[in-house]
């Protein structure tokens, strides 16, 4: 009796279930799947080309492409041609910008979607949803035709008086008094264009907060603001970072806007008053019109650095938003 | 007797309990109370002619019912009877869902707290409520979590070790989690998580305990516990809980209210005394409901 | 107790404050507006910004010490955060007033009829407005649309159906490159069409390049806005379509694409509002001719952007009119864009 029992029974082998798709199933799968594999094979195949097209520039500059700050092709009374291209001073200048706009863009964001999220009345929610939508939809050219015309006189105001009571912190400092067309006015353009997906992204990370933790902050007797901080902010910071990534990788590679608000100089200029900057995405487009082969080359290599800084960035910060989206469910 | 007293006009077509939904029906409750064996701990709660909507769709019609401080009352009845939504007008909680609307009044020590110029968040100190499903702060430890009502509520305690001590004992937890206060919560079982949520709202000194199913998501054994740690609270403070558990009801409180809904708002058939309602309701329905013929 | 009758119960929100307990909060409001305009006129401080700054600096205080003297320290905080969040709030809806405003009022002056029947063929960026058109922007932005459209909508839609349908071991992956791929930025899908296409093929500068640009914006934007609607479609549509033998693909064709018809059309409308502004794409792509060009397949074409680009870069009092008049056209249609998408997208969300 005793062995039987110790002898568990053998439970038996899974059955394997097989289902044979008909033709016209399998041929759906086989189309549907292609195209899936589709983005893939463009997203490759943006990579692969702007590299290989770029390849002289990095075989040639070597790792100076990045660093090097002058962009210049000379021709010598021989005919030679030398070449000196590097990113290193619009590499720096795209990553002030952003960060100005980042700086600007992300609290102002994070309040209005609390305020959307916790304070609007519900008559206007819909509406002021609405316009923030639509704001991301806004083409890049006019909030460059906007920041150029509207936006730089104020802002140009706002950097005198920066200057003016803050010159002892050595980013409002500047070699001349010359405010136009700074690292400031485009990272305050484009801190607006990034506020859209900023907004709506902590909206909906707001939005998925464990109700029942909500409840339990009221339930306590808190208020509003104290619910918001114990429960709301903790179960959602992570998901702003995201969001705020997300908005940094738009930063980066905003091209018109910028364009229209900055002076484009070759040179490392850390005062963002002061206006000299640099971004990778403008510098392509001044350059563009009068690039010829070499130039060419290095402008497409320049488009590469842009496509993998801004390809990380936006893939570090999908990662982030999407597993602070899950654990809310 | 003025059974229409807070009726809509409307029929209510209660032709077999004339009193149940009146104040007498309580006061004869009144007295029947459990005498505590000590002094009185205030009035109590008193609910009067609650309506509650969603929209427009009236999902609980006139209930009137007082709750005796040192007593525990059952709230039982079929899904969708509204019990919840009442449990959930006593400290205002009901108005976070943006269509919802009111009528009738709740006093707090014959105070309404719907009146104008009420605190609401001072009721809810008052007015505790503990959960279905637990719900402790994951981001904070289990000494912060019973605390943190007073951090939400920006009070100040003089000696915080020892509340925590004294509320940890009270909710029947102490003993398991005094050797890890600085853990995270998350840890716990799920009967300690409620046990801690209960400690959590004990931790304001509330008047009175909400409690709405606490135990439908738990096992047999923590629900048990939580049985018994309602036993002892309620020498010290008035207890309303929601359960779908008719034997809970029979095993925990000293007053059961039946709820019933015959497909329009929720009212309130009968209340009484627990042995009452479950030996010899006067309603016909009630006693369907309590021998198990429907719900 | 029991003589009062309360006459039929109406429902009330006893919670929402009556227009008399607003008073208070409005005349501190007042207050503060006159207390800002002494203060400001007194102190050296002058200009928008320090009424702004000042005003808010008051507004708030004021309203939270109310809070604190009537509530307690956790109210008047609780107001404290109420106030900035919806200062916050109300900095970020500036822009979009004035923008919109400055549009218009900058854009109408240069209206007329000839806009919608002139090219650039005969005019100059800084002839009187009067002057030539910005029709063959219009057609060279309406092919973009238009190809766009073609090359996007099915792509994006059938992806969307892999990821939704299929849901293979690579779905969690496509998913992730879709998710990249919305983050390309402009100009690289440009720079890209240009090293992939114009230099290397037949295929050059023309509407077909630029909107091929443009298609590599517009597919992830498809795609989610897609997936989006075919998960809203309930999953007892597609078992009950397979239990009754219909195979997958007669169940998708059949019964999901028409139950989710109307969130597709939206997700096309999107996809064009995100792709009909683009400026920097086009720059590579399509040569920014000022002629009348109706052949997509061969020569530089127009579009609204490059039309206003251009008139920005001239700088001229007569092309920055031409600019702000082509970006009020450009804005007006993607506003019409945006209207469509939303009220189908709402009815979508009632069904």
């Amino acid at each position: 009796m005793s062995a039987t029992i110790s002898q568990r029974p053998v439970p038996p082998a899974a059955r394997e279930i097989t289902t044979k798709p008909r033709t016209s199933d399998r041929i759906f799968r086989g189309v549907v799947t292609g195209f899936g594999m589709a983005s893939l094979a463009i997203l490759t195949l943006i990579g692969l080309f702007l590299a290989l097209r770029g390849f002289q520039t990095f075989k040639h500059e070597g790792l100076h492409f990045l660093t090097g700050v002058k962009w210049e092709s000379v021709t010598s009374d021989s005919g030679k041609v030398t070449t000196d291209f590097g990113v290193g001073a619009m590499l720096i200048g795209t990553v002030l910008i952003a960060c100005v706009a980042l700086v600007v863009g992300v609290p102002l964001s994070v309040l209005s979607a609390l305020y959307l999220s916790f304070y609007v009345p519900e008559r206007l929610k819909k509406l002021l949803v609405s316009v923030v939508d639509l704001m991301a939809a806004f083409p890049s050219i006019l909030y460059g035709l906007w920041g150029f015309f509207i936006l730089m006189p104020m802002v140009e105001y706002w950097a005198k008086l920066l200057y003016k009571y803050l010159r002892w912190i050595p980013i409002f400092d500047a070699p001349q008094p010359f405010f136009e067309r700074s690292p400031f006015v485009a990272g305050i353009v484009l801190a607006i264009m990034i506020i859209p997906i900023v907004t709506s992204v902590s909206r909906e990370i707001f939005a998925q907060t464990p109700l029942d933790r909500v409840q339990a902050a009221y339930a306590l007797g808190a208020t509003r603001w104290a619910m918001i901080k114990t429960v709301v902010l903790p179960f959602g910071s992570s998901g702003i970072v995201g969001g705020a990534m997300l908005g940094l990788g738009r930063a980066f590679g905003e091209t018109v806007a910028v364009f229209s608000v900055l002076n484009i100089v070759f040179k490392v200029n850390f005062h963002i008053l002061y206006g000299t900057g640099g971004n990778i995405a403008s510098m392509i487009i001044l350059k563009w019109g009068e690039a010829t082969g070499d130039e060419t080359k290095a402008l497409l290599a320049a488009g590469f650095i842009l496509f993998v800084l801004t390809l990380l960035v936006n893939m570090l910060a999908n990662f982030i938003v999407r597993r602070t989206l899950k654990s809310g469910k | 007797m003025p059974i229409n007293e807070y009726s809509d006009g409307e029929d209510m077509s209660i032709d077999a309990a004339p009193a149940t939904n009146s104040l007498a029906g309580v006061a004869s409750a009144h007295a029947n109370a459990r005498q505590p064996g000590n002094a009185p701990l205030g009035s109590g709660l008193e609910a009067r002619g609650i309506h509650a909507w969603f929209g427009k769709h009236l999902a609980l019609e006139n209930v009137s019912l007082d709750f005796a401080s040192g007593t525990v009352t059952a709230l039982i009845g079929p899904s969708g009877c509204g019990k919840s939504t009442f449990i959930r007008t006593l400290n205002r909680m009901h108005e976070f869902i943006p269509s919802a609307a009111m009528a009738g009044e709740v006093l707090l020590d014959g105070q309404d707290i719907y009146s104008k110029g009420m605190d609401v968040t001072k009721i809810r100190l008052q007015i505790g409520m503990v959960f279905q499903k637990p719900n402790p702060f994951p981001s904070m430890t289990i000494g912060e979590n019973v605390l943190s009502g007073l951090k939400l509520a920006q009070l100040k305690v003089e000696n915080k070790d020892e509340l925590m001590q004294e509320c940890l004992e009270r909710a029947g937890l102490w003993a398991e989690v005094k050797d890890r206060l600085g853990a995270h919560a998350g840890g716990l079982s799920g009967g300690q998580q409620q046990r801690l949520c209960i400690a959590r709202a004990l931790a304001v000194k509330p008047k009175v305990l909400l409690m709405d199913e606490p135990c439908s998501a738990l096992d047999p054994g923590s629900t048990l516990r939580i049985e018994d740690t309602i036993g002892q609270l309620a020498q010290t403070m008035t207890i309303i809980i929601v359960t779908h558990n008719m034997q809970q009801a029979a095993r925990v409180s000293d007053y059961t209210a039946f709820f019933l809904s015959d497909g329009g708002p929720g009212n309130m058939i009968e209340v009484g005394p627990t042995n009452e309602i479950f030996s010899r309701p006067r309603d016909q329905r009630t006693e369907n409901y309590v021998s198990g013929r429907f719900g | 107790m029991a003589n009062t009758v309360i006459s039929p119960v109406q429902p009330q929100k006893p919670w929402k404050a009556t227009k008399l307990e607003l008073l208070p909060t409005v005349l501190i409001l007042l207050g503060t507006v006159v207390a800002t305009y002494v203060f400001v006129a007194v102190t050296p401080m002058k200009g928008k910004l320090a009424y702004a700054f000042i005003f808010f600096v008051f507004g708030t205080s004021a309203i939270s010490i109310r809070n604190w003297v009537k509530l307690g320290r956790a109210a008047a905080k609780d107001a404290l955060a109420s106030s900035i969040a919806f200062t916050g709030a109300a900095i970020v809806f500036l822009p979009v007033i004035s923008i919109l405003w400055t549009t218009i009022y900058k854009g109408i002056p240069g209206l007329h009829w000839t806009l919608f029947t002139q090219s650039m063929f005969t005019a100059s960026y800084s002839d009187p407005v009067s002057k030539g058109g910005l029709l063959h922007a219009l057609v060279g932005t309406l092919y973009l649309i238009f190809i766009s459209i073609i090359v996007s909508v099915p792509m994006g839609i059938l992806t969307a159906l892999y990821l939704t349908e299929i849901k293979g071991r690579g779905s969690k992956f496509i998913q992730f490159v879709v998710q990249a791929m919305s983050g390309v930025p402009s100009v690289v899908a440009g720079l890209f069409i240009f090293a992939a296409l114009i230099v290397s093929t037949p295929i050059k500068a023309s509407a077909i390049a630029g909107a091929f640009a443009l298609s590599i914006l517009m597919i992830p934007t498809v795609t989610r806005t897609a997936q989006e609607v075919l998960l809203l479609v309930p999953n007892d549509l597609r078992e009950a379509g397979q239990a009754l033998g219909a195979t997958q693909w007669r169940t998708v064709a059949t019964i999901v694409v028409p139950a989710a018809r109307n969130g597709l059309i939206t997700a096309t409308i999107l996809g064009v509002a995100r792709i009909a502004g683009e400026t920097a794409p086009l720059l590579f792509t399509i040569g920014g001719s000022d002629n009348l060009n109706w052949n997509p397949f061969k020569d530089y074409q127009g579009a609204l952007p490059f039309y206003v680009w251009k008139g920005l870069l001239l700088g001229t009092p007569e092309s920055i009119q031409r600019a702000w008049t082509g970006i009020l056209v450009l804005l007006t249609l993607v506003l019409i864009l945006f209207v469509l998408a939303r009220t189908l997208g709402g009815r979508r969300m009632k069904k």
